[in-house]
């Protein structure tokens, strides 16, 4: 290492989780930060997603909880003044906030170094026709592309490329137009209509159908450059990655098309000039062998986050010691200790990523899939052969099966393989089922033969088990297919526990086994394992006096990266205290994976079968359920009744706490108000007791996380509709039915309990009512509106629950308050998704505290949680975006991917930096002083309002009486328009949609003038009219801020005119705790 | 069938390929692709290969170009399977590839070799890990037939050609001396335009005129070539450039005086990183030995040229004024990383000067 090493080193976040840019980042950020403070260098972060580790004290050594904007990292420069700056481990948002500060000069005036790769290279790789230039340069084949401005151009480009080609149209569309043209005729048609809208087309080969392969990168500054993995999307070109099954190492590749994809990865990422990591994609004609690139990504990606994972290579680690100036060769393989960094893992296993969707969640949202991104999560399952790792990884996905495709039509599984949708899979297990071949299904999916025939092989074997004696070949068979107990169980109509017994009788168990990144050939220092029943002999003996530490699973709507966080935490307490600890978790995109977080980490199934298999053999001293959310939460029982010792509350409470019958006894028992409410099994008896209590009312299942098929009827109809949904979620439990309250508001209370004691805790106030799901709500610590009796009767309440529950551990509690009344309406005994947010907040780590509780140690302390001298504020990220037709109000079905926090002396500081950190902008006023983020737009001072309702434009009467005051103009619809201009207030009228006068309102919109758009819909949990829809969904198109909620704009309004002139501060975390 | 190993170990599993029993030395591969490439090749004559990718025969096996006109075989690295037996965790029935003819089992079957799947070859490859390689024996049933050591054979002397064989290129004129030479050899120099003479183990090549002089890889312990050692040493005379590859460098090695020793359990898999010791650049090698050159043992004169980053072992040597040098790995893969075929491109060009 010959570079001079930086001092400080400023590192870019990623934000709120959403669509296509999720926890990965929170893994590669923190391995960064881990790499650089190794080395002395001091790391100044900026990242608002409070729930991430990188953003632990134990980390960085300053962090800012601030927006990702260049205002504000300019601030942070100015005030930090670090000499370097990593712009590769915040995905695409830290990369974007890097160049536009290197575009603005601020990087130069600062005399900050870009650590890493260069930006002219980052520009290479981000600018389309850079790109093809560069590649051309060395001879490498992109695919071909004309731009043609009129019909008779794009007919000789389409000529000449060769059909089909892909018609891509102007950016202004939104995608619209684009599509695959097979001959010159179509391609006339369409173009026709296509230049009606669009000045300009692009005419480009069309690689769908071909192979889809992924090499991941290294290259030092010496010019050493490796492959450390290549991967395999099942599905081919045509499916974005994100949402495609993808197998590493590659499966069909001969070694000529390996290394020869290979070769051109290192020729490209040389001649670019990467320092670091970085990601290549190619499509492979399956036919011809012929290439394209299609791209490069210059930074770490969600693929080398599973590329890492799946080798055991810490790639993010490596990056961040390359880019301060290290070769490969100086830096040591971390997984064997004693052999180099510079080589290349190899597998003696396979891996399976399948993304994890959450589509039900969003209303109207299409299912299909395509070149958009829209999973939310993956999983990914390790094994020995495909067949087991494909039936691992559909269980970790942990989505029940729809039964249509046990029962469907062939014809609408061959439609759904041809027109992929999210289910695709569970289609051609269905098409397998009904004898389809596997030629058909190749031609209408472009997937491998070889794939397909793996998952006949499932299909057959689950044929013949039916009616095979279940001997001890055929129990082996069955789990080398990858066949849960469960699974077998259910074919023999027997139970998992039988199964389990008689595989022990017959020895059919599965082997541990060790991914060392050299297929055996070094011994490995480290203990990242798996289970497979290909194999005979473990390779590791039971750990001494351990501690089990149960993950998350999958990223989804409602479990996410707050609950890796809490798991960390958990690992480290554990870590502290002398236990072995062990971690089980399958998902990729986790810090809690990573190789230095656990002394073993399973990369496992959470299911019953698999926990008990990993139990039975390690024999931990405990095993913690509470803090990887609603699994593990769920497995507290059956594990207890399988033997194994759970730490903390004891797991029957735990289920007093999930059964709702119990639970409400229980709160009867204490005198707690909570909802009327009755649980059901059949759909007359449903509508009866709804009659009962009285509309509207709340549908849900037993059991529940995030609300899932949780819905508000207003009457018998809905009621009737939403109910067929709810039961198709979860056939094993029934449903329960409540009174919905309407025009209240939400406290939370997290904390944790020792032997039925409170020890800590925190209480949180929601900005919006009721209605609004916990994980969309704004969020407030210390609150600012609930009255100290109400607090007092709260902690009161929750005492008394505890007590009963006698909870051991974290514990979190929701409160509705109506007038005085306050009820309860949740008990988790387990860490609740706001864990890292109130311990960051109050500067306690409850997990910490909750996980020493669960040993059996004293944490009785004073905790000052309620007068804090800062104000804090917890935002939704939502990813609408990504979700074409999802209609962007909250409801009481979490729909946001992702939540942000950020720090301020006042609560309207707070609240004006955290929207602001989840995406928002703030609109600009012609009086007002200055301009908090010089990213915005330059015009302004638009506002469009467009409230449902009498009563929500009276109670926004003083708000918008403040906008117009401010120097806003005001656009509103029709009733709105009328209504304030009756009170007083000058309003640009705009017609709805549906009136079909100008101007319209969407004429308005699509100007681009608009700044802001408060649309509040009459109820939020009806089924609104399309106008306030289209206003919304348009909102969101065209990326103009949008509040939904008369609660939050209310805030917002008195937020922004105080702090007019005022500055948003640039404090770091450190700051406002000092003060404490 | 069964594996049995020399220090009593058994390995069960299925056949899937000639129903003949088979005995050699027990080694082991941890290449992820390129089991028709590492199949054919000689330097696996006496050895039972086991591979640690678990799943094999995905895509087939290539139809097989007989060597015509003059030109090397294609696309396989020697003629027929050179490997005693193979033993994996999965073979793959079914076969997906454009270019795939049969399936690795057809294949396998005509070429009398056997074959065994289902084996935990992560068990028996930490086995050859911590006791080295080991004797075995592939026995389909009845009784086994004993183990057999190949390295007391001399086994390039049953792999290589019998007989002289010219490759017509360009005006420079390569003598490749044939231990058991892998046919892309011979494809990367024809390649680069030269004229390829390629000459059994034991040919006196010094009567030929040539340019420059190539020492192939191939099966077994060095020292069993004593006559081509001698003939190295006669050609040294000449001042001619030489370029050794795996075999070739550890022949080179003894000819210049230095010794050799075996290794533990070898190195056979697609990614050796190997150290340029002048340069500190680090290459991603394809190798396939169980044999190594003692760097300490190197006479004056001679150097190290490249070693192995993870385990110190010799990769490599040159002479600091002579035109010789030679490489433990091989530059020209198949199967395996491309890295370092450069290292053809400047013996052609020390040719040409």
């Amino acid at each position: 290492m010959i570079m001079k090493k930086p001092k400080k080193v400023l590192i870019l976040g990623s934000g709120g989780l959403k669509i296509g840019q999720a926890g990965e980042f929170d893994y590669s950020g923190s391995q960064a930060i881990k790499a650089l403070k190794e080395e002395g260098v001091k790391v100044v972060l900026i990242n608002p997603n409070i729930a991430t580790i990188q953003t632990d004290e134990k980390l960085a050594d300053t962090v800012y909880f601030l927006p990702l904007t260049e205002h504000f990292a300019t601030q942070v420069i100015k005030k930090e003044r670090p000499d370097s700056i990593l712009l590769s481990f915040g995905g695409q948002t830290a990369l974007n906030l890097g160049l536009a500060l290197e575009k603005g000069g601020v990087l130069k005036k600062y005399k900050v170094r870009v650590l890493g790769t260069p930006v002219s290279t980052i520009r290479d790789t981000e600018d389309r026709d850079f790109f093809v230039r560069r590649l051309k340069e060395i001879g490498v084949s992109t695919p071909r592309s004309h731009a043609a401005s009129n019909i008779r151009n794009a007919l000789k480009a389409a000529e000449e490329i060769g059909y089909p080609v892909m018609v891509r149209a102007g950016f202004a569309l939104g995608g619209e137009g684009s599509g695959v043209v097979r001959d010159a005729k179509t391609l006339a048609e369409k173009l026709k209509e296509v230049f009606r809208s669009t000045p300009q087309v692009l005419i480009e080969e069309y690689v769908g159908g071909w192979k889809e392969i992924e090499y991941e990168v290294v290259r030092d500054r010496a010019d050493n450059c490796i492959t450390v993995c290549n991967m395999e999307n099942i599905d081919p070109m045509g499916i974005h990655t994100g949402e495609s099954m993808v197998v590493a190492p590659s499966q069909t590749l001969t070694n000529e098309e390996y290394h020869r994809l290979r070769e051109i990865a290192i020729r490209v990422v040389r001649h670019l000039g990467v320092v670091g990591e970085c990601n290549i994609q190619y499509a492979l004609h399956p036919k011809t062998g012929d290439y394209r690139v299609i791209e490069v990504n210059a930074r770490l990606s969600r693929s080398s986050a599973l590329a890492s994972k799946a080798t055991g290579y810490p790639l993010a680690f490596v990056a961040a010691k390359l880019a301060l100036g290290y070769t490969l060769p100086e830096l040591k393989n971390s997984v064997t200790q004693t052999t180099t960094a510079c080589f290349e893992p190899a597998l003696d296993y396979l891996v399976l990523k399948l993304p994890r969707w959450d589509l039900t969640k969003f209303e109207h949202a299409a299912p299909r899939i395509g070149t958009e991104m829209k999973s939310v999560g993956e999983v990914m399952a390790v094994g020995r052969s495909f067949e087991e790792v494909l039936q691992k990884a559909l269980r970790m996905l942990a989505t029940p099966l729809d039964k249509k495709y046990l029962t469907g039509q062939v014809g609408a599984y061959l439609e759904e393989i041809k027109h992929p949708t999210t289910n695709r899979l569970f289609a051609i297990f269905g098409a397998l089922r009904k004898n389809v071949s596997v030629k058909k299904l190749h031609a209408l999916s472009g997937i491998d033969p070889w794939f397909l025939e793996k998952m006949k092989n499932i299909v057959k074997f689950e044929q013949a088990l039916s009616r095979r004696r279940l001997d001890s070949a055929a129990l082996r068979k069955a789990k080398q297919l990858g066949f849960s107990d469960v699974q077998i169980a259910t074919s023999k109509h027997s139970t998992p526990d039988k199964i389990r017994a008689l595989r022990k009788k017959y020895g059919v168990l599965p082997a541990i086994k060790q991914i060392d990144t050299l297929a055996g050939e070094f011994p490995a220092k480290t203990n990242y394992l798996y289970l497979t029943y290909h194999g005979e002999e473990h390779d590791v003996v039971p750990a001494k006096r351990s501690a089990v530490v149960l993950g998350s699973g999958p990223y989804a709507i409602g479990s996410s990266v707050e609950f890796d966080w809490s798991g960390v935490q958990a690992l480290q307490t554990l870590s502290e205290r002398k236990y072995q600890t062990i971690m089980v978790n399958y998902n990729p995109e986790t810090v809690s994976t990573d190789y230095d977080m656990s002394d073993r980490l399973y990369f496992e199934e959470l299911s019953l079968e698999r926990v008990l298999d990993i139990i039975e053999f390690e024999r931990p001293k405990g095993v913690v359920v509470s803090t990887g959310g609603q699994i593990p939460n769920n497995l507290a029982l059956p594990l207890h009744r399988h033997g194994a010792r759970i730490f903390g509350t004891h797991p029957t409470n735990i289920d007093r706490a999930e059964n709702r019958h119990t639970f409400s006894k229980l709160l009867d028992k204490l005198n707690v108000d909570q909802p009327p409410w009755a649980e059901l099994r059949t759909l007359p008896s449903a509508l009866k007791a709804a009659e009962r209590i009285g509309y509207p009312v709340l549908v849900r299942p037993s059991y529940v996380l995030s609300g899932a098929a949780m819905s508000v009827a207003i009457n018998r109809e809905s009621l009737a509709k939403y109910l067929k949904r709810a039961t198709d979620v979860s056939p094993e439990h029934p449903v329960v039915i409540s009174k919905f309250i309407e025009n209240a508001r939400e406290i939370e209370i997290d904390g944790v309990a020792a032997k039925g004691k409170l020890m800590v805790y925190a209480i949180t106030e929601h900005i919006e009512n009721a209605g609004t799901h916990s994980g969309d709500a704004t969020v407030v610590l210390p609150p600012q509106r609930t009255y100290l009796e109400t607090i007092r009767r709260a902690k009161d309440i929750t005492k008394q629950i505890i007590r009963k529950l006698k909870i051991t551990g974290p514990f979190n509690i929701q409160f509705i308050a109506k007038d005085n009344r306050l009820q309860v309406i949740e008990c988790n005994v387990r860490a609740s998704r706001s864990f890292p947010f109130v311990s960051k907040v109050t500067g306690y780590n409850f997990i910490d505290i909750a996980t020493r509780a669960m040993l059996g140690e004293n944490v009785a302390g004073r905790y000052r949680t309620l007068d804090l001298d800062h104000i804090a504020v917890k935002s939704p990220q939502f990813s609408y975006g990504r979700i074409k037709g999802a209609d962007p109000t909250s409801r009481v079905e979490m729909a946001s991917t992702g939540e942000v926090a950020c720090f301020g002396d006042t609560f309207g500081e707070a609240l004006l930096k955290s929207m602001m950190a989840a995406g928002f902008r703030l609109p600009k006023s012609r009086r007002s002083g200055r301009d908090p983020d010089r990213a915005s737009r330059a015009s302004g001072n638009n506002i469009l309002l467009s409230i449902g309702g009498e009563e929500s434009k009276l109670k926004l009467l003083a708000s918008v009486e403040t906008l117009a005051g401010m120097g806003f103009r005001i656009h509103a619809t029709e009733n709105t328009a009328d209504f304030f201009a009756e009170h007083g207030i000058t309003c640009d009228k705009v017609w709805k949609i549906s009136s079909k006068r100008e101007p319209s309102v969407l004429h308005l919109i699509e100007n681009g003038k608009v700044d802001l758009i408060v649309n509040i819909p009459t109820r939020a949990f009806e089924r609104e009219n399309t106008d306030g829809f289209m206003i919304r969904r348009k909102a969101v198109d065209m990326n103009i801020p949008l509040i939904t909620n008369r609660q939050l704009a209310e805030a917002f309004v008195t937020a922004l005119a105080e702090q007019r002139g005022n500055g948003l501060k640039t404090k770091s975390w450190a700051e406002y705790r000092a003060v404490v | 069938m069964k594996l049995l190993l020399k220090d009593g170990t058994i390995f069960e599993g299925k056949s899937f390929g000639a129903a003949f029993d088979a005995a050699g030395e027990v080694v082991f591969n941890t290449g992820m692709v390129g089991y028709p490439e590492s199949l054919t090749d000689p330097s696996y004559a006496g050895q039972i290969l086991v591979l640690t990718y678990p799943l094999v025969g995905n895509y087939g096996v290539p139809s097989f170009a007989k060597a015509s006109k003059g030109k090397p075989d294609s696309p396989f690295e020697s003629n027929k399977v050179q490997i005693a037996g193979l033993v994996v965790s999965e073979y793959s029935e079914k076969y997906s590839h454009r270019q795939a003819k049969q399936s690795l089992s057809e294949w396998l079957k005509k070429s009398g070799v056997p074959a065994m799947t289902g084996v935990d070859t992560r068990a028996l490859t930490k086995r050859l890990r911590e006791h080295g390689v080991l004797l075995g024996e592939l026995v389909h049933s009845g009784k086994p037939k004993g183990f057999v050591d190949p390295n007391e054979e001399n086994l390039v002397a049953r792999v290589n050609p019998k007989r002289k064989k010219v490759y017509k290129g360009g005006k420079t004129r390569i003598i490749a001396v044939d231990c058991g030479m892998k046919e892309n050899i011979v494809r990367s120099l024809v390649a680069r335009g030269a004229t390829v003479i390629r000459v059994p183990w034991d040919y006196d090549f010094n009567k030929e005129k040539y340019d420059g002089l190539l020492l192939s890889n191939g099966p077994g312990d060095p020292t069993m070539c004593s006559k081509t050692i001698e003939n190295i040493r006669t050609a040294m005379k000449k001042n001619k450039p030489i370029l050794g590859v795996c075999l070739g460098n550890q022949l080179l090695a003894l000819a210049a005086g230095a010794s050799t020793y075996k290794l533990k359990y070898g190195h056979r898999s697609q990614n050796q990183p190997c150290l340029d010791i002048s340069s500190r650049r680090c290459y991603i090698t394809s190798q396939n030995h169980g044999y190594a050159v003692d760097g300490k043992s190197l006479p004056t004169g001679w150097e190290e040229w490249f070693v192995n980053a993870n385990d110190g072992s010799n990769e490599g040597i040159r002479h600091k004024s002579k035109p010789w040098r030679s490489a433990q790995f091989h530059p020209e893969a198949s199967p395996g990383p491309t890295d370092t075929a450069w290292i053809f491109d400047e013996f052609i060009a020390s040719l040409k000067k």
